[in-house]
């Protein structure tokens, strides 16, 4: 293999030994483990749960879309579902999605280590998080919450639902993310095998650290916004509460300080799956490896610098107003350079059109459709009249679904050997791809016009004019909602009836594929070396490098 | 601590744990975490000065009348009373990096004395201010205050409700700070009782120590910003 000397990490040199999930058996093996496999996997299987529950809520409310009156669920009902879906999909699934289930199984082995830095911090990350998520429960059948997913001040400090509890949720759910950020980032300065330098790391990790500096950055602003805004609701401090001399644009700028970085929480690991299964599926070295791992840092740098835009007309200064705007515009740059190094890797490409790839190439559609519509938002004349419209919802659904979510599924599907030691049958992978493919573009791809011919976000009622877009939309929802099903069903049932898998089944060239599937407790045989990136593949690569070896 | 360069590895200690290939690497993550999470700490603390200044910029008359109520002296000990404990704590790691036992248990209880003699001081400032209806938010009583600031020769003027908001809010979370403070100097005073630390070993003591200080750094900006607005 083209990346390490792995003679003393290769499993073939060793007796097979047992895998993670027989070397210890039990629940207490799993409740109290350290290991950073197992934790990746509770963490997955938490996510997932939480998508279901976030996707029930959508197609609950996009049912009641269906008609323009309102006819399936009160007012008040579908403000709290339209709360708990957004809610729980960014707190819950999409945040400590990818980092928290792919990131906690693949660091360490990517890096050739045993664990990450700190394990013990580890399993608390993953018990504060389900610490949080039960607030979010008790939440949900303690009267709910109404607010929207950003708590917007001044309605978050009167509404009668459970504000409190669930930000106290949100809150805790910050702990989680900030202990795993710091985690990772050790993890990624101090454990990397002999050899591994900064600019042979795969791309994943130079994503999963780039995240987990946002994480540590901006958390903890939110961490404190959550808890002036409990304050200002239990005490009535009068800081963002007008009625008590407070300033609500001030929670605004507070929110988005965290908020609008977090959104870069929520993609760039996406953006480091992409990497992986473009690269891997198309057996060519990864075009401008250096330009993609630095335009992650940059992203993490300026996703610092545009909260604003969010504010376009919440009465932000003019001037504040154009320099978040053109601050907005620059952030396009270094995530333009990552969809072209990834197009450039495609090209002449020995491309296999599996199931992780046509995830990989669903979201350089879905993707770049999401990122140049935000350039619409960005723009200052353009936003006053798309903002809180139909036009925002599509845009970062096709940011966050069409980016994150697809890519994490492929990246379910491209380590699923690795993770579960089965093999998934591809062609019903295929078709779930086509299906949530197909499923999700009808549902939002006309959102982006209901939303410019002027539907406003979050109501439950609208003119019977938009009506046959809406029924669209809905219809494209159950599609989707079925391809989801689907994907989850077949993935499950292999692993009853699925075929062994290789250790290394789509010939990676990364450290985690130098290994069993699945892992061995403590990852490798032995101390693995790397001499090379992680992205020479041997034989067919085209891009006139010969064979490593 | 550092080995030089091109010696071997050193022996492993009691504590090394064994996802690490060597005691330095073990102690080089234990450090970075520690900055990293002192990071975590100054954000979430700049958060609260941030709302701060917003408060003082919009409210500039009723910050200086508000913040006369406030006890400088209170205020002036416990700056005092925390530098202090920061010198006991230095004090502290240097013991244990010379692997002077009696010596880190000695400067530990200072360092916990003075952050316990911190946190009766506070109690005595914040029943003192109850005293008088200074609660905040909106169990502020407006009467009662006016007429305490008064009998001292002061006035309040607009919403003074808001800057003992955040008073309360900046010293409360730096109080509670304090008392994590007092409860992870008590776990490694135990742990140095039983001998766990010495040049080998003293990572706990020195992560302890970062806080510590970090804590106290707070304390330093609180403290002019609160009590001496004038």
């Amino acid at each position: 293999m083209a990346t390490a000397d792995t003679s003393s990490a290769h499993g073939g040199d060793h007796a097979r030994e047992v895998s993670f999930y027989a070397a210890k058996t039990g629940l207490k093996s799993w409740l109290v483990t350290l290991d950073h496999k197992r934790l990746g996997m509770m963490y997955l299987v938490g996510t997932m749960v939480f998508f279901l529950v976030g996707g029930i809520a959508a197609l609950t409310l996009r049912t009641e879309l269906l008609t323009p009156e309102q006819d399936l669920v009160s007012a008040t009902t579908y403000n709290k579902l339209f709360t708990i879906h957004g809610a729980v999909m960014v707190f819950l699934v999409i945040i400590p999605s990818v980092p928290g289930a792919l990131g906690n199984f693949l660091l360490p082995l990517m890096l050739g280590a045993k664990d990450v830095a700190f394990p013990r911090l580890n399993l608390l990350s993953f018990w504060i998080y389900s610490l949080g998520a039960v607030f979010f429960l008790i939440t949900l059948v303690n009267g709910s919450l109404d607010t929207g997913w950003t708590f917007y001040t001044p309605y978050s400090t009167s509404s009668g639902t459970a504000v409190v509890t669930a930000t106290f949720g949100a809150f805790i759910l910050g702990f989680s993310s900030i202990l795993t950020g710091l985690n990772f980032i050790v993890t990624v300065h101090k454990m990397r095998a002999p050899g591994l330098t900064w600019n042979r790391l795969p791309l994943f990790v130079w994503a999963i650290y780039s995240t987990a500096v946002i994480q540590i950055l901006a958390t903890p602003v939110l961490a404190i916004t959550l808890m002036l805004l409990m304050i200002e609701r239990t005490l009535n401090i009068g800081i963002f509460d007008p009625a008590m001399g407070g300033d609500p644009v001030l929670y605004q700028h507070f929110f988005w300080f965290y908020s609008h970085p977090a959104v870069y929480i929520m993609i760039l690991p996406g953006f480091g799956i992409i990497s992986e299964l473009i690269a891997v599926h198309s057996r060519k070295h990864i075009f401008g490896y250096k330009a993609i791992a630095l335009s992650s840092i940059a992203i993490a740098i300026i996703s610092f610098l545009v909260w604003g835009h969010h504010m376009f007309v919440s009465g932000q200064s003019e001037l504040a107003g154009v320099v978040f705007s053109f601050l907005t515009f620059a952030v396009a740059v270094p995530t333009a350079i990552k969809v072209f190094s990834w197009v450039a890797t495609l090209y002449k490409g020995s491309i296999e059109f599996n199931t992780p790839m046509l995830y990989a190439l669903a979201f350089l559609f879905t993707f770049t459709i999401g990122g140049l519509t935000g350039i619409f938002l960005g723009a200052l004349s353009v936003d006053v009249h798309l903002h809180d419209t139909y036009f925002v919802v599509a845009h970062f659904h096709y940011v966050m679904m069409g980016g994150t979510i697809i890519a994490f599924i492929g990246g379910i599907h491209h380590w699923w050997g690795k993770m579960t030691g089965r093999m998934f049958n591809e062609a019903h992978g295929r078709w779930g791809c086509l299906l949530v493919f197909i499923g999700f573009n009808m549902t939002f791809f006309n959102q982006f016009i209901v939303g410019q011919q002027g539907m406003p976000r979050r109501y439950a009622t609208y003119v019977p004019q938009f009506q046959q877009q809406h029924v669209l939309s809905t219809i494209g929802s159950y599609i989707l909602g079925l391809g989801l099903l689907w994907t989850a069903f077949y993935l499950l049932r292999s692993l009853k009836t699925g075929a062994q898998a290789s250790d290394n089944p789509y010939a990676g060239a990364s450290l985690e594929w130098q290994t069993q599937s699945p892992p061995i407790e403590h990852n490798f045989h032995g101390q693995p070396r790397v001499d090379t990136d992680p992205y020479n593949f041997p034989q067919i690569d085209r891009s006139g490098g010969m064979d490593h070896h | 601590m550092s080995s030089a360069h091109g010696q071997g590895p050193k022996a492993p200690h009691a504590f090394f744990q064994h996802h690490y290939n060597t005691v330095e690497q073990q102690a080089g993550a234990a450090k970075l975490g520690m900055w990293v999470f002192l990071a975590t700490e100054i954000l979430m603390f700049s958060g609260l000065f941030l709302a701060y200044f917003i408060i003082r910029i919009l409210y500039p008359e009723m910050v200086l009348g508000s913040h006369e109520l406030l006890s400088k002296t209170m205020g002036g000990v416990n700056t005092v009373v925390l530098l202090f404990s920061s010198f006991t704590m230095a004090m502290a790691v240097r013991s244990a990096q010379v692997g002077d036992t009696p010596g880190i248990i000695r400067n530990l209880i200072m360092t916990i004395g003075c952050a316990c003699i911190f946190m009766v001081v506070k109690y005595f400032e914040y029943t003192g201010k109850f005293a008088h209806g200074i609660f905040p938010g909106k169990y502020f009583d407006y009467g009662r205050a006016a007429a305490y600031a008064a009998e001292h020769g002061h006035e309040l003027v607009g919403m003074p409700h808001i800057f003992f908001g955040i008073y309360f809010t900046m010293t409360g979370l730096h109080g509670v700070h304090v008392a994590v403070g007092i409860g992870v100097l008590v776990w490694i005073m135990l742990r140095a009782k039983k001998g766990h630390f010495g040049p080998q070993y003293y990572s706990p003591v020195e992560n302890v120590g970062l806080y510590w200080h970090i804590v106290d750094l707070v304390w330093i900006f609180l403290f002019p910003l609160l009590y001496l607005v004038k």
